[in-house]
């Protein structure tokens, strides 16, 4: 299926979770905070929320220092 | 009105320093983004600072932090007040010396008016940017900027009217890419001045 990431088309499995998602495209989960059609998902419920076809997905990465 | 503020007012006027005098901003962290960007707001005329951060001063954090040698040892947010009080005396600042966490974020700065991201770690970076994201307060964050050169490839992004990042967002630091006293006071700076741009034009 396909979903949109930070606005760009991408392939998707079908009942893949966010978290499996957002793994199967080589981010680091713990650097990211993720918004799903517009609202953002707590980190700690990205392997229960199952994305479907036209999702919206935007992802904000963070590295480190300060 | 003391001699600094009245300094500041001849720059912005009565009416804009008792516009960001009213501003209560909260600073997660008094690092090197932390502590130079509270001076930089105090400068600019804000008063109310909320300021967390449970470590102390050590001989690492003088290469670019806003602390002296004869700090050493002090809580940094003692050390902070005492520096941010020489520049303004009658500031409100709120000090803690608290470490930030999931279970006391939410009312650590529930009380602010802006919030400005300045830890080190990703955790505390995703965790404030998450709960705070759709929160309805100016949020800045910082994101890249280890290291030396390309100070320009440190950009402000506007995710959302009320969410900002300033950073290149690549550069982090590691064992060969130290933080270093000008693009961490890049990004501070920059920081400062997201908040007091979007206040002088918005309010709170």
């Amino acid at each position: 299926m396909n979903l949109k990431m930070n606005g760009k088309t991408v392939e998707a499995e079908e009942n893949i979770s966010l978290y499996d998602f957002l793994v199967s495209k080589q981010l680091e989960p713990e650097r990211l905070i993720v918004e799903l059609n517009f609202e953002i998902v707590p980190k700690e419920q990205w392997k229960d929320v199952v994305l479907k076809e036209n999702d919206s997905i935007e992802v904000l990465r963070f590295v480190g220092g300060g | 009105m003391n001699d600094f503020e009245r300094g500041l007012e001849r720059y912005i006027g009565r009416e804009r320093l008792e516009k960001l005098q009213k501003i209560k901003i909260g600073i997660a962290g008094a690092g090197g983004l932390g502590s130079n960007c509270a001076f930089n707001l105090v400068r600019s005329g804000f008063r109310k600072l909320k300021i967390v951060d449970f470590d102390f001063v050590e001989p690492a954090n003088l290469n670019r932090q806003f602390y002296f040698i004869d700090q050493l040892g002090m809580p940094k947010v003692v050390a902070l007040r005492q520096n941010l009080l020489r520049i303004n005396p009658d500031l409100e600042l709120e000090t803690l010396q608290v470490k930030i966490d999931a279970g006391n974020i939410m009312e650590l700065f529930g009380d602010c008016d802006v919030i400005v991201e300045a830890f080190d770690n990703i955790a505390g970076k995703t965790l404030l940017a998450e709960k705070f994201y759709s929160s309805g307060k100016l949020v800045v964050c910082a994101s890249g900027l280890a290291g030396w050169g390309s100070s320009d490839e440190i950009k402000i992004r506007k995710i959302h009217p009320k969410f900002f990042m300033v950073g290149d967002l690549v550069t982090e630091v590691g064992r060969d890419v130290p933080p270093i006293s000008p693009r961490v006071n890049v990004t501070a700076a920059k920081q400062a001045d997201i908040v007091l741009d979007y206040i002088m034009n918005h309010g709170p």
